[in-house]
Order: C-alpha cells, then sequence, then structure tokens
C-alpha cells in the first residue's frame, strides 16, 4: 500500500519526471500520426492503382501480343469462371505523343494503350477518373458538345480548379478551327500582297481578342511573339510526310474528329501555385502519336487523333503516361488484325475478380492452363511489388527511427530515476529500516515508471488522435500563419492528407511505450531495492 | 510466529552472543565489535553507553535486524534471528521491533499521522489496508495525541521541531505494537527539556506497559533512568551497572 502512496506523494513533488513522460508523449503523438498519415497514403496509392490496374493482368510477353483474345478469353472463363467478375482485352504500346502549343510543338513519351470502351469500365475504375460526367456513366471516344467540369469531381472544393474545360468540347474546336482559319488567311494575304491587308487584320485581331482565354497565365506573354512584327513561320506540322492524307475527300475539322483519344491529365496539364489547373491543350483539340507497328521488324507510323476526355487516377506516374484509345482503332492501325481471317490480336487481357476471390489462387489456376513461355500472368500486387514493398519498408524504417524517440524518453527516465534513487537514499533506507522488503522497494520505482509510461502514452494518444483527426486543419492553419504551402496537391493530387488510424498499430505504440518506461525504471528500482539498510540511513 | 526453540520462562526478550562486527576499508581491518554478549529480559531497560565510535550504534543496528553480524547470535525470546531470510527479517523489524534514531528519519513527503501509519502501510496490502484503514488512522492519532500531538496531526516533519518530529518516530515504532524498542540516541539533538520529555515517555511505556527497550545514549544522566546500563569498551560489554 505505501507503494501507491509513495509513488503519488513523489510523483507531486518530482515534476521534473514529467519532462520524461513529455517526450514519451511527443513521441507516441508522433508515431501515431507518421503511421496514421504513412497509412492512409499507402491505402491512397494501391486503391488508386487498384483502381487503374484490374485484379489480374493476363499478357503476352511480346509488343506484337497473341492472337484471338475471344477464345483467351473462353479458356480464362473455362479455368476460373466462377470467380470471375468481367474481363476486357487491352493493347498496350510505347508511343510518342506530340502537340502543338502556340507555335511550340510539345512531345510527351506515353503508353499508349487500346480499350475496349464498352467493357473496361467492369473491370477497373476507369470511368470514374474521367471528366465529361456522361463519359463517367459509359465511355464514349466522340467529342462531347461542353460540359466538363470545372470542378474536380474528386475532390470536395468548391471553387472551380479548372476553368478552362468550361469551353472544353466541340465548342473548342470550331473556335480554334476558325482562328486557324483566319490565321492562314492572313499569312496568305501577306504572302501575296507582301504586306499586311488592314480589314483581314482587323478580323483576325478581332477574333483573337473574343477568344476565351484558355490558358489565362500565358495570355500576356504570348501575345507578344504572334504579333506579327517579324513574320512568324506558319505552323510546321512534323508529321506531315509521315501521315498520308486521307484520300477521296478532306475532312471539315469544324464538324468531324479524328479517332478520339483520353490522356492522362498531367500530359495535358499543370497545377499552378494558386491550385488553378492550367492546360496546354483541351478535349477538342488534335494532337499525333507515333507508335511502333506490330509487324517484324516494328516501324514507326504516327496518326492524328482528337483528345476528347481527360483521365485522371491522381497517380501522376499514370497521369502523366496513359493515353486511351479506341482498341479497334489501335489494332488496325498498328496491323495486329489478320488480313485473311479478321481475328485480331491483344497485348494483355484485364481481368476483374468477383468480390472476395482469391487472387493469387485464380493467378495460380490460369498460370498451370496456359504455359509461362508464352503468358504472363500477375496480381496487381505483383505488378506493383516493388512499390508496395517500398512503401512498406519506408514505414518500418520510420518506425524503428520514431520509436528511438520513444527509446531516448526512456534513458531519460533511467537518469531521473537514478537521480531520485540517490535523494532519496535516506527514506529508502528508513522504510527498509521499517520492514519494506526489497521487492517492494523496487516496485515503488517500477510502480512510478509504470504510471509515467501511462500517463505518457495516454497523453501521446490523445494529442496523435487529436492532431490525426484534425490534420488538414491544422495544415491550413499552418499555411495560414507562414503563407507557405504544406502539402501541395499539385504533387499528390489529392486535396486532404489521408489518414487511416490502424488500432492495432496504436496498440503496439502504446504498449511499447509503457514497456520502455517500466524497463528503463528496472535498473534504478534494482539499485534502490539493493541498498544497505545502514548505509542508506547513514546517507546525508 | 513459529514456536521459539529455546523458549523458557528465563529466556531473554533480546540477546547477543559472542557478536562480531568488522568493517573493512582497503588493507585495515576494524573490528568494532569483538564478542559482544548482551542480554535484555523481558520488560527490561537497558541503557547503552560508550565512547563515540565505540560501537553502539552498531550494536544496536544488528539487533534490530539492519545489518548481518559477522559472527555471533542474535536472538529474540530465545529464537535465533540473524540467520533468517531477509523476507522473514523485514517481518519481524515490521511486527517486533521498533526503532528510534537521533536523526528522527521521518519521510519528509508524508505528514505527521502518515509517518506514524508507514509500518501499516508497509505491511498490508492495498485490500487490506482499505479494510483497517479507519481503525489504523484511530490508533495513529491516539498515539500523537498521548505524546501530545494532536494539533500536528497533518504537519510535514519539516514545520515540526527536533522534540516534536522525535515523538512523531516514537509513535511510529509504537503503532506496530512491538516486543522490543530499540532508541539510538533519541535525545541526542534534542535540547535538555525536550529530551527530558523523551525519556520521561519511555520510561513510562517501559512500566505501564512493559515495553522491553534498549536505550543508546552517552548521556550519563539519561543513562541514569534505565533499569540497568551496560558499557561498551574496546568492542566488549565492559562494565555493567545493574540499576539500584
Ligand atoms: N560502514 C562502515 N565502514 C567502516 N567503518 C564503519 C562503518 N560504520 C561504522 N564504522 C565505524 O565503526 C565504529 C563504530 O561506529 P558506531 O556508529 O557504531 O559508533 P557509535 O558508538 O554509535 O558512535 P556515536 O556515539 O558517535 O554514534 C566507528 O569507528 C565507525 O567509524
Ligand atoms: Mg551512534
Amino acid at each position: 500500500m505505501y507503494k501507491l502512496l509513495l509513488c503519488w506523494r513523489y510523483l507531486r513533488t518530482r515534476w521534473i519526471a514529467l519532462a520524461s513522460v513529455i517526450s514519451v508523449t511527443l513521441g507516441v503523438a508522433t508515431m501515431i500520426v507518421v503511421n496514421a498519415v504513412m497509412a492512409g497514403f499507402a491505402n491512397e496509392m494501391q486503391t488508386r492503382i487498384h483502381g487503374i490496374l484490374s485484379d489480374l493482368v493476363f499478357e503476352s510477353h511480346s509488343l506484337s501480343g497473341f492472337q484471338d483474345p475471344v477464345w483467351h478469353m473462353e479458356e480464362i472463363e473455362r479455368a476460373a469462371g466462377d470467380q470471375i467478375a468481367g474481363m476486357t482485352p487491352t493493347v498496350a504500346v510505347p508511343a510518342m505523343l506530340s502537340f502543338q502549343v502556340r507555335n511550340q510543338w510539345v512531345t510527351r513519351q506515353v503508353m499508349f494503350i487500346g480499350i475496349d470502351p464498352a467493357t473496361h469500365a467492369q473491370v477497373s475504375d476507369f470511368g470514374q477518373y474521367l471528366q465529361h460526367p456522361a463519359n463517367r456513366q459509359q465511355l464514349s471516344f466522340d467529342l462531347r458538345e461542353g460540359g466538363y467540369d470545372t470542378i474536380d469531381s474528386q475532390s470536395p472544393t468548391e471553387t472551380p480548379t479548372r476553368p478552362a474545360l468550361e469551353h472544353a468540347g466541340w465548342p473548342h474546336r470550331r473556335m480554334r478551327v476558325e482562328r486557324e482559319r483566319l490565321w492562314k488567311e492572313r499569312m496568305e494575304a501577306q504572302a501575296d500582297q507582301a504586306g499586311p491587308t488592314r480589314p483581314v487584320d482587323q478580323q483576325v485581331e478581332a477574333v483573337l481578342a473574343a477568344t476565351p482565354a484558355d490558358e489565362p497565365a500565358n495570355n500576356n506573354s504570348e501575345t507578344a511573339p504572334t504579333e506579327p512584327a517579324t513574320p512568324a513561320l506558319p505552323p510546321q506540322n512534323p508529321f506531315q510526310a509521315a501521315r498520308p492524307e486521307p484520300q477521296g475527300r478532306t475532312m471539315d475539322p469544324a464538324r468531324e474528329q479524328f479517332t478520339g483519344i483520353v490522356p492522362g491529365i498531367g500530359l495535358a496539364s499543370f497545377r499552378n501555385r494558386e491550385g488553378i489547373d492550367q492546360f496546354l491543350t483541351l478535349p477538342g483539340d488534335d494532337v499525333k502519336i507515333t507508335f511502333p507497328t506490330a509487324g517484324t521488324p516494328p516501324k514507326a507510323v504516327s496518326d492524328t487523333f482528337t483528345i476528347v476526355d481527360f483521365y485522371e487516377s491522381k497517380m501522376s506516374e499514370y497521369d502523366s503516361n496513359f493515353v486511351f484509345v479506341p482498341i479497334n482503332a489501335l489494332q488496325r492501325m498498328r496491323g495486329m488484325i489478320d488480313p485473311q481471317t479478321g481475328i485480331p490480336s491483344v497485348n494483355s487481357i484485364q481481368i476483374r475478380l468477383k468480390p472476395g476471390a482469391n487472387l493469387n489462387e485464380v493467378r495460380d489456376k490460369l498460370r498451370q492452363v496456359f504455359p509461362a513461355d508464352l503468358y504472363a500472368i500477375a496480381t496487381w500486387r505483383d505488378k506493383q511489388g516493388p512499390l508496395l514493398s517500398a512503401v512498406d519498408m519506408e514505414m518500418a524504417v520510420l518506425n524503428i527511427l520514431l520509436f528511438l524517440i520513444i527509446a531516448v524518453a526512456g534513458f531519460g527516465i533511467l537518469a531521473i530515476f537514478f537521480m531520485i534513487v540517490v535523494e532519496k537514499t535516506r527514506d529508502i533506507g528508513i522504510l527498509k529500516a521499517l520492514g519494506a522488503t526489497a521487492a517492494g522497494i523496487a516496485g515503488i520505482f517500477l510502480g512510478y515508471g509504470l504510471f509515467l509510461g501511462l500517463v505518457g502514452a495516454g497523453a501521446g494518444l490523445a494529442l496523435g488522435l487529436g492532431i490525426t483527426w484534425n490534420i488538414n486543419q491544422i495544415r491550413q492553419a499552418v499555411e495560414w500563419c507562414t503563407g507557405a504551402r504544406v502539402f501541395d496537391p499539385s504533387i499528390y493530387y489529392f486535396f486532404q492528407i489521408p489518414t487511416i488510424v490502424n488500432p492495432a498499430t496504436v496498440g503496439w505504440i502504446i504498449v511499447g511505450a509503457v514497456l520502455i518506461a517500466i524497463g528503463s525504471s528496472v535498473l534504478p528500482a534494482v539499485r534502490a531495492a539493493r541498498l544497505h539498510a545502514v548505509e542508506a540511513l547513514r546517507h546525508e | 510466529m513459529n514456536e521459539p526453540l529455546l523458549r523458557t520462562d528465563t529466556a531473554a526478550m533480546l540477546e547477543t552472543r559472542q557478536v562480531l562486527k568488522r568493517y573493512k576499508s582497503g588493507s585495515t581491518t576494524l573490528e568494532v565489535l569483538r564478542g559482544v554478549d548482551f542480554r535484555l529480559p523481558q520488560g527490561g531497560f537497558t541503557a547503552v553507553v560508550g565512547q563515540s565510535g565505540s560501537g553502539k550504534s552498531t550494536l544496536l543496528h544488528l539487533m534490530g535486524l539492519l545489518d548481518a553480524p559477522d559472527g555471533g547470535e542474535v536472538l529474540l525470546e530465545g529464537r535465533r534471528i540473524d540467520n533468517l531470510s531477509a523476507v522473514e527479517r523485514d517481518r519481524l523489524r515490521n511486527t517486533a521491533i521498533g526503532m528510534v534514531f537521533q536523526a528522527y528519519h521521518l519521510l519528509p513527503e508524508l505528514t505527521a499521522v502518515e509517518n506514524v501509519l508507514t509500518p501499516l502501510l508497509i505491511r498490508h496490502s492495498i485490500w487490506n489496508w482499505f479494510t483497517r484503514r479507519r481503525q489504523a488512522r484511530l490508533e495513529a492519532e491516539e498515539l500523537l495525541d498521548r505524546f501530545g500531538l494532536a494539533g500536528r496531526l497533518h504537519h510535514r516533519p519539516r514545520q515540526l521541531s527536533g522534540g516534536e518530529m522525535q515523538r512523531v518516530a516514537i509513535a511510529r515504532a509504537l503503532i506496530t505494537q512491538p516486543r522490543v524498542l530499540l532508541a539510538d540516541e533519541p535525545t541526542g539533538n534534542l535540547d535538555e527539556e525536550s529530551g527530558a520529555g523523551i525519556i520521561e515517555a519511555l520510561d513510562e511505556l517501559n512500566r505501564d506497559r512493559g515495553l522491553s527497550i534498549v536505550l543508546v545514549t552517552h548521556d550519563a544522566g539519561i543513562a541514569r533512568q534505565a533499569r540497568s546500563i551496560v558499557r561498551l569498551t574496546a568492542g566488549r560489554v565492559e562494565t555493567v551497572a545493574p540499576a539500584a
């Protein structure tokens, strides 16, 4: 009983011990917050990756792919049909995307993916990541007559962050065609008369002035070079020679489109410092894509395509890399359709499993049916294995480092307790003279350590959960105070810091902290218990 | 309590037989006690006198089980106690032997009444304590009241005078209802008057309650108040002067 009373009295008079409590508290709080944020990020990343990849990917080793996806799908269905919810064939090839921004050609390296618009949304979350509400229902590779979201449909912000998308679609296309036509006329007029003709010039200026700014930030810088002070070069098309003009008739770009594509939003835009997305090109614009044919050896071919929507998974790796196109168009252009039989080839088949199905089990079943030297069959986890394990590794290392903070707090407790033992030597002698056992004396210090650990961990738990649950408000407050962006959505593509509090992790953190507190009081406790009663009583 | 092996009517309350104690410091060995035969009869009141450094405190610590002799035996009511296990010795200190020191040795964090209750707190587990807390508190207050400290129950040692602290210490030694009280110069730090008060209280306990007392002192006047006097010289009991 005396242990309790003395613990309590010592605590009331030894505020210094609370210093070590604070370090335990901070350590525990930091660990909880970091784990929650890391788990949140990891989870967000996993759902993103999983949303992009289907559950299982069935693919050929070569770029030219395998023939007859229908037969393959039937075989897959026969092997593991009871656990499969949907399948879709895809063709993926590395490609080069080029588009014109003012007079400059921008070229990007991309993954060009042919998908089946009817079934692709069934195997992944692809549909959710599009910018037109109707496309989210059912993707169409036909350009829409406006109506693209100006507010990111995946984030809860209230203010439009993509004003440029308001005019995207056919209105933008018609405007652009009109502008190009006027520009061309002026160029021709200049060439014909070796001097500017006023009426045409004025007309061009009028149209240019009336054009809604689709790139507000670029307006000032862009107007100067387009002034005809120095005769600008006519826009050069580097693919002119490579692409055979459609024969028979010339198409009217104001009313017709090329094959539709859906590029990742990161290919066409960047986020400025105010959080507004600046677009280099918009749905309705035409782009050039160069890609290899399926022949041996593969040759590069290129074609013109029309952007019909943007894809935004918020995984910048994908958003700045993927370009989607209708699979049959890609097969045709790459020569993947057998001219005799009309049977197409594909690179891969994406498979979505029924909820609760065992990924690895289905994968192994399919691996038994299809020879490994021809087909690679992998789950989405397999494909992202290095990334996912890197994240796990990162978390483990971080946890070890943070746990060292608590260990440091433990050494603080150790030092303070040794001080208390020395300071209280005489009292320990008194207790021994009154009949306290060695175990009882040790118990005082162990109990004291337990108490400090519990208080520290409890306060840390409260603080950690408090920070975790209000982390976005705290971020805003910090940003408001310092004026600096703490969490830049243009890097992470989510507007809120995601957090997941895992009760088991929190439990381990607290148990660990309490154990460290008790552990570091063991040595002082043993020392106190071993004190010689007479010598302790003599101690001044 | 186990039945004492040698219990007879003549068994002393506390006895030492040929007790040795030496302190080693480096190469020199200091033989403080060289075979002390000391006997405190039941209900006795013996004063131990001797020069400073003669080993009075050492002897008292050995009898109070705070230290172990290098030779010889210590017996309580005829039963050897110096070779008991640590836990048993702790228990005897807590139940059979009361000790009072020159420097009072109160716990500064606790109030007077809590200090008095400390031996009982040590004895009882939390659960036991809560069942007899009230009773114990009453006893402690009564004891303090008897020593004239009724108004100082909740003062910390720091707020008490030396004489008051020593009376609290005696009350603490008595709350366990010990069979023997060992007092090491209880008046050493006190003025004559308060010292006399303490000795008077001890004398009263001895006469009225039959409490056996060993009183260490180097004040001849105080020693004379005891029933018998023992002198420690050169590590042995030299003179035994039975009280008149
Ligand atoms: N731990 C120790 N190590 C070495 N010598 C010790 C130790 N404890 C006591 N002594 C020595 O033993 C001798 C006896 O000491 P003790 O305290 O018993 O004397 P005392 O008779 O009580 O003296 P006083 O009247 O001053 O209290 C002293 O010479 C002391 O220096
Ligand atoms: Mg002494």
